[in-house]
């Protein structure tokens, strides 16, 4: 169960923010068990039908707004297939550390302002009639301009790993798609010698 | 029933079936599909009404029909499967069809998960999605227009040929373009639902798609055309790919980067009609450089707090004030654009007169833009330049100065390319 969730983790962070702690533990033993199938159940996560040989891919995160992914693992699933499969997951799970924890500074920092801004006026969050108050775009401004600098060299480190994993994830899955390829035609060949 | 019966007799079978099994555990009606038999066992149908359950059911069935074919090998040999087996395989149909009893939020969520796998139906509009396909038809029809306004007789094929390069071109730009740009298009309303982000496509797929577009596109324009146009297509894919793309996360000078790679399909239209580069493709440029600026400030001026979560460097977002100057600045230049279009022989003095009132309408919007600095101006201006543009260009061409003016007033000398420029002419 425990391995079951390591192979989910990267598809689960709503229900399971744990998951990830207990995944690096437990992903190396489990795996043979993995193979083949997909575990029956993964708590409240979703569970894709068995007869599935594809991924399936989720509705976009509450934190992140990034969709999680969950990947199948063939029966038998080689080496190159593997890394494939291993990079994503570390792809999907660090794109999605990142764009949560961004994007839940955001939210609260943007709160913060317009409470500070609203104090500044002399008015409460919320109005009599239990609406709350905003600040206009323009008097927004402001704070955009300021997290935007402040976040500039976070973005600038983001980029240049979001690049990199996108470039080896790409470059695999070409090295994956000609891998099988061959071994379609190598098949078919034996087919027709036979 | 009548509705179960339009449906082959395994499948629907299995449709009872599933159906049956569900109902002895909750006592509400479960699907669609469960209501049909109901409703058409219990009352009196119309053949309208027939038809159109019909219909439902045929869409329901279909999705159905795939679920439960996938669930298991051969649904008419369930009788011989063992209780337990048939029990696990009744779960998993149930799960799988899209008719979920509804109620709880956790079968809700589920039916938002998506099976990742492309299906030859959905290609075309994924392909289209993803290469921007209505940007590309501007992209094109800029290129056209400058192919127009060249002062060369019209050559259909030359045309033709230069606006398919351009339109791949533009295709494979847009498509890397996307290709990097996953996480930062799920976190923006505008894109959030873009082929990749949503998954409906790979990577790998995306970056094919591009090539297959990219390298026959410009080996169309080089070796169709001239090779002039084919290299600044390929510059173009470079600029906006390579440069404007990242540039976007780094600084504001995108925003100029951005403004040449749109100002070049013109000038490529220009030089596939001339085979060079002369002043009147540097003039359309700059018309479209120019316009640029009103147009993109505009549109970013409501997008400040997607930008700024984002990461995007933009003048809306650090430096508002420039932003407004810099529209104002190029809805002035469009004046001063077009009144130079005639000093160079592009089109007659009428087009700066005609063009006058539209330009400076732009250049109104563009004033109360920088001086009130709020979203009522900002989408004024943004919907302006939608039709200025195409206006604009439409004046020019009308206007165009022909190349019978050109010969009447002895301007051009007699030649064998002249004779054949003649024998051409309309």
């Amino acid at each position: 169960m425990a391995a079951a969730r390591g192979l989910w983790a990267g598809g689960c962070y709503r229900r399971h923010p744990l998951a990830s702690a207990s995944s690096s533990a437990s992903s190396g033993s489990g795996r043979a068990a993995e193979r083949g199938e997909r575990p029956d159940r993964v708590g409240l996560g979703f569970r894709p039908p068995p007869h599935s040989h594809s991924d399936w891919i989720g509705p976009p995160d509450k934190h992140s707004n990034l969709r999680p992914v969950i990947f199948y693992v063939p029966p038998e699933e080689s080496a190159l297939e593997r890394r494939l499969r291993e990079a994503r997951q570390e792809a999907q799970a660090s794109n999605q550390r990142f764009w949560a924890r961004h994007n839940r500074a955001f939210r609260q920092e943007k709160e913060e302002f317009i409470y500070s801004r609203l104090k500044a006026k002399g008015l409460e969050m919320r109005d009599e009639s239990g609406q709350k108050a905003t600040l206009s775009a323009e008097e927004m401004a402001d704070f955009y301009k300021d997290f935007l600098s402040k976040n500039f060299k976070k973005h600038l480190q983001y980029n240049r790993d979001w690049y990199k994993h996108n470039f080896r994830i790409t470059f695999l899955m070409g090295q994956v798609a000609v891998m099988r390829a061959l071994r379609w035609l190598r098949g078919r060949k034996r087919n027709v010698e036979q | 029933m009548s509705a179960a019966r339009s449906c082959r007799p395994p499948r629907a079978l299995a449709g009872l079936f599933v159906w049956r099994l569900r109902s002895t555990g909750a006592r509400q009606i479960p699907c669609r599909f469960v209501h049909l038999y109901h409703v058409t066992s219990n009352k009196l149908i119309t053949f309208q009404y027939f038809n159109f359950l019909k219909r439902m059911q045929l869409d329901q069935e279909k999705k159905v029909v795939h679920k439960i074919s996938s669930a298991s090998p051969v649904p008419q040999s369930w009788p011989e499967m063992s209780r337990r087996n048939e029990l696990r395989e009744m779960k998993s149909a149930a799960e799988t069809e899209d008719s979920v009893i509804p109620g709880g939020a956790e079968s809700k969520e589920d039916r938002q998960w998506k099976e990742m796998k492309l299906r030859p139906d959905d290609l075309p509009g994924i392909l289209a999605r993803l290469s921007k396909i209505k940007l590309t038809a501007l992209v094109v029809s800029t290129a056209s227009a400058g192919f127009a306004m060249a002062p060369v007789p019209f050559e259909l094929t030359c045309f033709l040929l230069a606006s398919l390069g351009t339109g791949l071109a533009s295709c494979a730009a847009n498509s890397i373009n996307q290709f990097f740009e996953v996480p930062f298009d799920s976190n923006m309303n505008r894109t959030k639902n873009r082929p990749l982000v949503r998954g409906q496509i790979s990577p790998l797929l995306a970056v094919c798609f591009a090539a297959c577009c990219g390298i026959p596109g410009v080996a169309l324009l080089t070796l169709g055309v001239n090779p002039l146009t084919g290299a600044l297509g390929a510059f173009n894919i470079f600029l906006y790919t390579c440069c404007y793309t990242p540039l976007k996360r780094m600084s504001i000078a995108n925003t100029w980067v951005g403004a040449v790679v749109g100002a070049i399909p013109p000038v490529m239209g220009w030089t596939a009609a001339t085979g060079s580069l002369d002043a009147g493709a540097l003039l359309l440029g700059g018309i479209l450089y120019s316009w640029q600026f009103p147009h993109f400030n505009a549109l970013s001026w409501g997008l400040r707090e997607d930008y700024s979560r984002g990461g995007y460097c933009m003048m809306s977002v650090t430096h508002p004030a420039l932003c407004r100057r810099v529209a104002l600045r190029h809805c002035l230049a469009l004046i001063g654009l077009s009144a130079v279009a005639p000093v160079l022989n592009i089109t007659t003095w009428t087009f700066p007169i005609i063009s006058l009132p539209i330009n400076l309408y732009i250049s109104y919007l563009g004033f109360r833009f920088y001086r009130d600095a709020d979203r009522s101006s900002s989408r004024k201006l943004f919907f302006c330049s939608l039709w200025h543009l195409p206006l604009l260009l439409l004046v020019m061409f009308t206007c165009k100065k022909s190349v019978l003016e050109k010969e009447d007033k002895g301007e051009l000398r007699g030649g064998s390319h002249e004779m054949a420029m003649e024998i051409r002419l309309p």
